[in-house]
């Protein structure tokens, strides 16, 4: 590594931290019990949209409510984004006349967007009408992110208040969040982000003649469009000139910014934050990049301040940092050292003042190695997804890390508001294993952590794990769906891992050169995305149901600390060994092979 | 129940003309008065025609023009409604064989020069519409456009500096040469 990819991984780090404090404090008072300057403000515009949709604001929901609230607003979502999918070509805004996109990619997306997934089979530049692009997915970004952290809130209450039946309101934390928290913030990282060249309009595509015409090798197709092939079984070709090239428009800005602040992550164009229209400048990226911390970060110290014991947030969030720092360097390391397979060839893979130097196969210029590889690790730690460099092109250990920060299961920052419950799921699990060695009844917050609990923690811990592994299982054995690997051996396996990691875990990434727009790939993955999604938040707001229903216990001299360096390692290696246990066999046929191999 | 889907149904619908509609267009028309040239993708403009972007690279195979990165775009390089990288993996071996064609291209095209080619000259972008390459990548290709245009290398070498955009604040991101605008200078060179 150089000292240029230590400075611009600390530069990061510092700001980011400087940041979360006060976006924390802000959220804090967004989601008061009690009025305050920030409710008041947009009192009125609440309580118009309360009236509206017929909500009564102060009913205090028990955990069922909640969370039936929470699936019926999410199903809905679905059924509104298929249909946009399925009808565009007959709506306005779609001036490259896109046609209806197919059932079981529609009902991939709408499910993929609305469980702030963004897994993508498709391309947007060449698929998605402005309309759908607006209308449609920008919207889930909001709501999925919204809903997500609306659970958070109810699963935080859950331990805040005592001897209660109610956990909030979903309609008044979903409506909260997308006014004061999404949408400013968007509006001010989207004119940001324009000014640095995102591109922000309602135009068709431009078409411009090119300064050197040359020509390319075009596929010959029949009548029917499918490939034409020589003797051997090789694609024809016929040299074709080329004059033009297509500049693509669309209002990219707007749902970039939500993209990134909700850890959503579906890209405008089909290259994601790759694309120098969805992300142009090292500035722009810098931007991109805290804003996916951003609000996961500053959710922790919301939670410690709605507990009432602030260094409950500061140990969540250094438990965090502890397990993404060391994991930042090792991508950069693996990336800078460069691709083995090309050290015989007449290349210069070393870094200097005129080039960074690395793996440079699927990575943008301006980024390099440092900003490409602390945004690969940033946007698998949180479930965002989106992606500035090619992760199938990236070497067999930066490619390890990605797939593990998923596996993790997204509680490394993680999506907004679901990566802190995730989190909270493994701290409950924590507690209940240093319990064990003591030999008492464990506690957390104050709150004593039983059999319902652990069942609830248990399940949101496994399930996700469990979904990747029979998943995974089931593609290998499907000659469908091995049949769409892009690469030979073991890539080709971490491929497939990847896919329904990131799937299942919400993230949304992709080895792209797996072909995903097949049926057995959209079905399941739904499944996977659906199932992950709601169980969790559905076992975490159970848990919350009964934790406030509960009194507090004062801490006695038996209590563990949960503020404390001693608590923060019991948290880092319970999360550690739960994700190393279930998934190094995998990972053993994946990349760790595809390294042992490149390094031979 | 029938409450709480009215409830959903009517916050869906309010939700989405307020992020889907108000948002969005509140944004394009802020933007379109703040950063318009940005907003319409930082348009390179020659009598009042748009002959490229700023930000988007175009293909270049002519010894005489300095290449871009390599683009895996299908079905023709570059192309502008279908981002992607190659998605090779590392230990493909196809990635190996690209790699050697566009290292042996580049030596067809200047023999004499036996340096090691910078590897972001000869791997693929992410995007496949990368506008840059690395400064290392652009000196690697002066001798030889300098000579097949009958320039200086000190003229050519002032056009690299003038496309070299540095670390943003000095800090983040790397260095890099924007190859349609050099390009096109060197084309106005040579039109004086």
């Amino acid at each position: 590594m150089t000292a240029n990819d230590f400075i611009q991984i600390g530069i990061y780090l510092v700001v980011l931290l400087a940041l979360i404090k006060p976006m924390g404090s802000y959220m804090t008072h967004v989601f008061a019990d009690q009025p305050n300057r920030i409710t008041r403000f947009g009192g009125g515009v609440e309580r118009f949209i309360y009236r509206l949709c017929g909500i009564k604001a102060d009913e205090d929901m028990g955990w069922k409510s909640y969370g039936i609230a929470m699936l019926l607003f999410n199903v809905c979502g679905v059924f509104l984004v298929y249909a946009f999918q399925r009808l565009q070509q007959w709506l306005p805004l779609n001036p490259q006349h896109f046609p209806a996109l197919s059932p079981d990619l529609s009902i991939n997306t709408a499910i993929s967007f609305a469980t702030n997934t963004n897994w993508q089979a498709y391309s947007g530049e060449s698929t998605m009408s402005y309309l759908t692009q607006m209308g449609a997915l920008a919207v889930q970004n909001f709501l999925s992110a919204a809903t997500g952290i609306a659970v958070l809130i109810a699963v935080v209450r859950g331990f805040a208040r005592k001897t209660t039946k109610g956990i909030g309101n979903f309609w008044v934390d979903l409506t909260r969040t997308t006014l004061y928290v999404l949408m400013p913030f968007s509006f001010v990282l989207a004119m940001l982000l324009v000014s640095q060249g995102v591109i922000q309009n309602l135009k068709p595509y431009v078409d411009v003649p090119v300064v050197q015409t040359s020509t390319y090798a075009n596929p010959v197709t029949d009548a029917a469009g499918n490939p034409v092939k020589d003797a051997q079984g090789n694609p024809e070709t016929k040299p074709t000139p080329l004059t033009t090239q297509t500049l693509p428009m669309g209002p990219a800005a707007s749902q970039i910014a939500i993209k990134m602040l909700g850890t959503n992550g579906g890209g405008f164009f089909g290259a994601n934050s790759a694309h120098p229209y969805e992300n142009p400048t090292p500035f722009s990226n810098f931007l991109e990049m805290l804003a996916i911390f951003l609000i996961p970060g500053g959710l922790c110290i919301t939670f410690g301040e709605m507990v009432g014991d602030r260094r409950q947030g500061w140990a969540i969030l250094a438990t965090m940092l502890v397990i993404f720092i060391p994991l930042t360097i090792g991508v950069t390391a693996a990336e800078q050292a460069g691709n083995p397979i090309l050290h015989s060839l007449s290349i210069d893979q070393h870094a200097s003042a005129l080039q960074s130097g690395g793996n440079m196969e699927g990575k943008e210029t301006r980024f390099g190695i440092a900003a490409s590889s602390l945004f690969t690790a940033i946007t698998t730690a949180a479930s965002c997804g989106a992606v500035n460099n090619m992760h199938d092109s990236l070497t067999p250990l930066g490619g390890l890390v990605p797939m593990w920060l998923m596996q993790l299961g997204e509680v490394i920052f993680g999506g907004v508001g679901s990566g802190l419950y995730g989190m909270l799921a493994f701290a409950v699990v924590a507690v209940f294993i240093a319990g064990l060695m003591v030999g008492r009844t464990p506690e957390y917050l104050g709150k004593k952590i039983e059999a319902y609990e652990m069942k609830m923690a248990s399940l949101a811990v496994l399930i996700p794990c469990a979904l990747v592994v029979i998943c995974t299982a089931i593609a290998v054995m499907t000659p469908i769906a091995t049949a769409t690997v892009g690469n030979p051996g073991a890539h080709g396996f971490s491929e497939i891992l990847y896919t329904v990691t990131s799937a299942t875990n919400n993230n949304g990434s992709a080895f792209g050169g797996l072909s995903a727009n097949i049926p057995f790939w959209n079905v399941m993955l739904s499944v996977c995305m659906f199932l992950a999604r709601y169980t969790l938040a559905i076992a975490m707001l159970a848990m919350a149901g009964s934790l406030a229903a509960k009194k507090h216990v004062p801490a006695s001299a038996g209590t563990l600390p949960t503020h404390t360096p001693l608590f923060v390692t019991l948290l880092t290696c319970v999360v550690i060994v739960i994700g190393a246990l279930t998934f190094l066999p995998a990972l053993a046929l994946g990349p760790i092979a595809e390294y042992l191999m490149s390094a031979h | 129940m029938s409450r709480l889907i009215r409830n959903a149904l009517t916050m869906l619908l309010v939700m989405t003309a307020i992020t889907g509609l108000i948002y969005p267009l509140a944004a394009t028309g802020v933007a379109q008065v703040l950063f318009p040239h940005q907003a319409n993708g930082s348009l390179v403009v020659r009598d009042g025609k748009p002959i490229g972007s700023e930000l988007i690279g175009q293909s270049f195979t002519d010894p005489k023009y300095f290449w871009g990165r390599p683009s895996a775009t299908t079905p023709q390089p570059n192309n502008g409604t279908a981002s992607n990288g190659s998605n090779l993996g590392p230990t493909n071996s196809a990635l190996h064989d690209a790699v050697q064609q566009r290292i042996d291209a580049l030596h067809a095209a200047d023999p004499s020069n036996t340096a090691p080619v910078p590897a972001d000259l000869v791997t693929a972008s992410g995007s496949g519409l990368d506008p840059q390459i690395s400064p290392a990548a652009a000196q690697y290709q002066v001798a030889r456009v300098a000579r097949l245009r009958n320039l200086s290398v000190d003229q050519v070498q002032a056009l690299v500096t003038q496309a070299t955009q540095g670390r943003q604040l000095g800090l983040l991101g790397e260095p890099g040469v924007n190859v349609l605008q050099l390009n096109l200078a060197l084309d106005g060179v040579q039109k004086r």
